[in-house]
């Protein structure tokens, strides 16, 4: 864990100081500290310098702090949402609009999204107004069963958006691979070992190094029968070295327990498994492994006949299995991760299902996907050192009727204003006035 | 218009009880002689037939209406498949000896909750190609297609919908490539061998229209018409010409042969039929409320609507409702407009609001796609009462699919589909414990053997789990 964050912090684009941070206390909250702990009453946190220094009960607002009196109000770490296309697209719909296609491109192991990423794009401005501060992104459409280099960023209204540029690699394993790889699941397979063998090889003649193992002066030769271009076999380096994670992409049970096996083949390999319908069948396996996951919260349906045993009790079932299980991948709009938080917690109380506490609720959407990340000690709780990623809501975050008041990154409040806000202004009163809604802004 | 329909209704009774009496035979005009006249127009009818159900009382629990009202305390007997009464804790009720009683302390009782726009059965699970039944996009108009001929009864969606969504009633639409995309089939969300025997016993037709994006990208991409919002505007309106002229030569006698499509589009015109117009642009709504008084038919619903905020005059003033999602936003052009607060700006303009699924998944949660809508209207400044939140979900939407005499609400008589929820609906942490479908009980969080299970998931992984 440790040398993946070295390598983060290495590869981190900007990590400039924010703007504004202000010194700020927050007290009478019912605060969350999003560690997994149940929320406390008349709680504070205190952030200094774009950190969190204190957050509890009793805890003391240093002097010369400005205070903001929450008045009960909740108060939780900022929302992580792993896995996203934020940055990535306005309109979903609107191809130019849309970077999370590149299914024409020669490259997939290559692409690294980190450039593409938009700060002032649509999505992160309402995610932000949701209360999510941070996301991993990752491509999703190549030509390959590799998906390209990921990005952790945050959601700022600064344009320094990205924390980690290819912070991991993202890799297909299940149907979708199949479909990428030529026709079927032994074509993954033996994709994927050409692709790690070559990386290996090229690895071996001191190829793929450096803060981007693309792009190297002297770069060594390769063998005359390489399939994976340059670029692609140089990005997959950090892969099979360990200085990278692996996304995999998997949902049946079978091919989860399929890539916990790669482990063996490549003890290097740093693996966090993404979607995993079916995880709760193979839940001793993905315990015993170590293996972060992060679970698509509610699949009960059979979409897909890799996600035939699906069940909305698949994250209780791997949580109480011991498996390190997080929210993730829901290629929905991430503001929704309370709403599916909290129908875990419904869960709960349901004969014969299987949920989550709130307190583990709340952490599946902010310290566990930030430790999935590697960057727990970064953000995604609001235990001293993270980032100063607060966020009041106007009632218990998990409940759907509720919203967000006020959000802060790295100490910096936020404009939670956007198009949906101003719209909202304009239709208030739908009918015209004096004169035509265009001059209403 | 009133009189014209109540002949429709009346010829179309006699027709389906196959009626020419002796009496009638002297009288029968040309028309009844007439194949493209005399036809049945129910020719795959219902044969759901409730369950058996023992009589129920619930006590104690906190009771929403359907027609916006809250009471505390209340009571609910279900007696003979019917919504026998509804009152407060101190009211006397006359009990069957037999009736199960049932503490509801604590716990909430709605209506049976109605999703307005599913493709349940059309577009089932396994999302698969040999399943994708819900579309028939080779021609801009199918006014011919009925989504009851595509409807897999075996969708395990069905089940979800039930089970996490105390979903009852429901209309499975086809899909929105067409302008005119064939008729909507409702449905009792009971599992049956076959498709008759969920539909809905005398629940009406209705008929799918698309505006914007969806028609004129398909049409357009495949090098015909229409290919343009215009385009999209032509084509329905010399359609509706040409039904228009089909209604006038049969009711002058005048017709010689069946015409399936222009048959639907005449029932349209003759009020039997609603229209459930997917529509996303207030522009787009307002020239369709033009089109509807050019022909002289009724927009019941537009769906999705997510810029219905804009005109929540104009759909109050042709009392059109509008089948909202919560806050669905940004996966097409026609959808960047879209607000959380539409439910709660439309309702504050007096308009009908339903809020509908479109989703396998959603469907599973529209109480709580409710309870969100209702957060971000109280955010700016628009407060809604709970009852009347959920008769956004159960009255309105019966209004808007034409069954609200037999269901959607707890008024004595009606339909005895009722959910029992385990906590306040309007919460996240709230789930159906019980829900009974015309006073039978088809499912029991606490009885794992009233989970249905699909024929799909028969000897499958995870057959019978909690789902």
């Amino acid at each position: 864990m440790s040398a993946l964050r070295l390598t983060l912090a290495a590869l981190l684009a900007s990590a400039a100081a924010p703007a504004f941070a202000d010194d700020f206390a927050v007290t009478n909250a019912t605060l969350a500290i999003g560690d997994g702990s149940a929320p406390i009453q008349n709680g504070t946190v205190v952030v200094r310098a774009g950190k969190v220094v204190a957050a509890g009960a009793g805890v003391a607002v240093p002097a010369g702090v400005r205070v903001i009196d929450a008045q009960g109000q909740w108060v939780t770490p900022g929302l992580v949402v792993a896995v996203t296309d934020l940055g990535l697209r306005d309109v979903e719909a609107v191809d130019d609009s849309n970077d999370t296609e590149a299914d024409k491109s020669p490259f997939s192991a290559a692409l690294d999204i980190a450039a593409a990423i938009n700060p002032d794009d649509l999505p992160i401005q309402v995610a932000r107004a949701g209360g999510v501060t941070r996301s991993a992104v990752a491509p999703l459409d190549t030509s390959g069963i590799f998906a390209g280099q990921g990005a952790v960023i945050d959601l700022g209204t600064d344009p320094d958006a990205v924390t980690a540029a290819r912070a991991f690699q993202y890799v297909e394993l299940g149907e979708t691979g199949a479909q990428k790889a030529g026709g079927g699941r032994v074509a993954v397979q033996a994709a994927l070992r050409n692709a790690f063998a070559e990386a290996r090889e090229l690895a071996r003649r001191g190829g793929g190094q450096g803060a981007d193992p693309r792009v190297q002066d002297a770069a060594p030769e390769r063998p005359g029968d390489a399939l994976l271009n340059r670029f692609d076999a140089a990005a997959l380096v950090p892969v099979v070295t360990g200085k990278q994670p692996l996304y995999a992409h998997v949902e049946r049970a079978a091919d989860i327990r399929m890539a916990l096996g790669l482990k063996r083949e490549f003890p290097a390999l740093k693996l966090v498994l993404v979607g995993a319908t079916e995880g709760w069948m193979a839940a001793k396996e993905l315990a015993a492994a170590g293996v972060p996951v992060l679970a698509t919260p509610l699949n009960d349906l059979p979409d897909r006949f890799e996600q035939i045993g699906a069940t909305q009790s698949n994250v209780g079932r791997m949580a109480a299995a011991g498996v390190k299980v997080s929210l993730g991948a829901f290629f929905d709009q991430p503001r929704y991760a309370p709403q599916y938080a909290g129908n875990l917690v419904a869960l709960a109380k349901l004969p014969g299902a299987s949920g989550l506490t709130w307190g583990q609720a709340l952490a599946s959407i902010t310290s566990g996907p930030a430790e999935a990340l590697g960057m727990g000690d970064k953000f995604g709780s609001l235990k001293a050192g993270r980032a100063g990623d607060v966020v009041i809501w106007d009632g218990d975050p998990l409940e759907a009727s509720s919203g967000v008041v006020r959000v802060f990154i790295d100490g910096v409040e936020q404009s939670l204003s956007n198009h949906q806000t101003r719209l909202r202004d304009r239709y208030k009163v739908p009918v015209e006035g004096a004169l035509p809604k265009a001059y209403e802004w | 218009m009133r009189a014209s329909r109540l002949l429709a209704a009346a010829a179309a009774l006699s027709l389906v009880l196959g009626g020419t009496g002796a009496g009638q035979a002297k009288d029968k005009d040309k028309k009844a002689d007439n194949p493209a006249v005399s036809f049945n127009k129910n020719p795959y009818p219902s044969t759901y037939k409730p369950y058996p159900g023992q009589p129920v009382l619930i006590t104690g629990a906190t009771v929403y209406d359907g027609k916006g009202g809250q009471i505390e305390r209340g009571q609910v007997l279900l007696k003979d498949g019917k919504v026998a009464a509804v009152a407060g804790a101190m009211a006397d009720m006359a009990v069957p000896a037999n009736a199960l009683r049932i503490d509801g302390t604590g716990k909430y009782v709605t209506p049976g909750i109605i999703d307005v726009h599913s493709h349940l059965g059309v577009y089932p699970s396994p999302g698969v190609q040999a399943h994708s039944d819900g579309n028939e996009s080779t021609d801009p108009t199918t006014p011919e297609v009925w989504a009851e001929h595509s409807v897999w009864p075996h969708d395990p969606g069905f089940s979800r919908a039930l089970a996490n969504g105390g979903v009852t009633s429901l209309q499975v639409l086809p899909g929105s490539a067409n302008l005119i995309g064939g008729r909507s089939a409702v449905l009792k969300n009971v599992y049956a061998r076959t498709v008759q025997g969920m539909k809905f016993p005398g629940a009406p037709y209705g008929l799918k229209m698309a505006c914007g994006e969806n028609p004129k990208r398909v049409y357009g991409g495949k090098g015909r018409m229409p290919s343009t919002r215009m385009g999209n505007f032509a084509v329905n309106r010399m359609t509706w010409i040409k039904a228009q002229e089909y209604r006038r030569k049969r009711d002058a006698g005048k017709l010689e042969s069946r015409d399936l499509a222009m048959e639907t589009l005449a029932g349209v015109l003759d009020g039997e039929i609603k229209i459930q117009n997917h529509c996303y642009r207030a522009d787009e709504m307002a020239l369709v409320l033009d089109m509807a008084r050019e022909f002289g038919y009724k927009v019941s619903a537009f769906h999705h609507a997510v810029e219905a905020y804009k005109i929540g005059d104009l759909l109050k003033a042709g009392d059109v409702c509008s089948a909202v999602w919560a806050d669905w936003w940004g996966f097409k052009m026609e959808s960047l407009d879209a607000i959380p607060e539409n439910a709660g700006i439309l309702y504050k303009a007096g308009a009908c609001v339903v809020i509908h699924s479109d989703d396998a998944n959603g469907i599973q949660r529209l109480n709580q796609e409710a309870a969100k809508a209702q957060g971000d209207a109280r955010r700016a400044g628009i407060v809604i009462s709970d009852g009347e939140v959920i008769r956004w979900l159960t009255l309105n939407a019966a209004k808007a699919i034409g069954v609200d005499q037999q269901t959607g609400s707890l008024d004595a008589g009606k339909m005895g589909d009722v959910v029992l929820w385990n906590a306040n609906p309007l919460s996240t942490y709230a789930r159906p414990e019980k829900v009974w479908i015309d006073g039978a009980l088809l499912y029991d969080a606490q009885n794992p053997k009233l989970r249905p299970v699909s024929d799909f998931e028969l000897g499958q992984s995870g057959e019978g789990d909690v789902k």
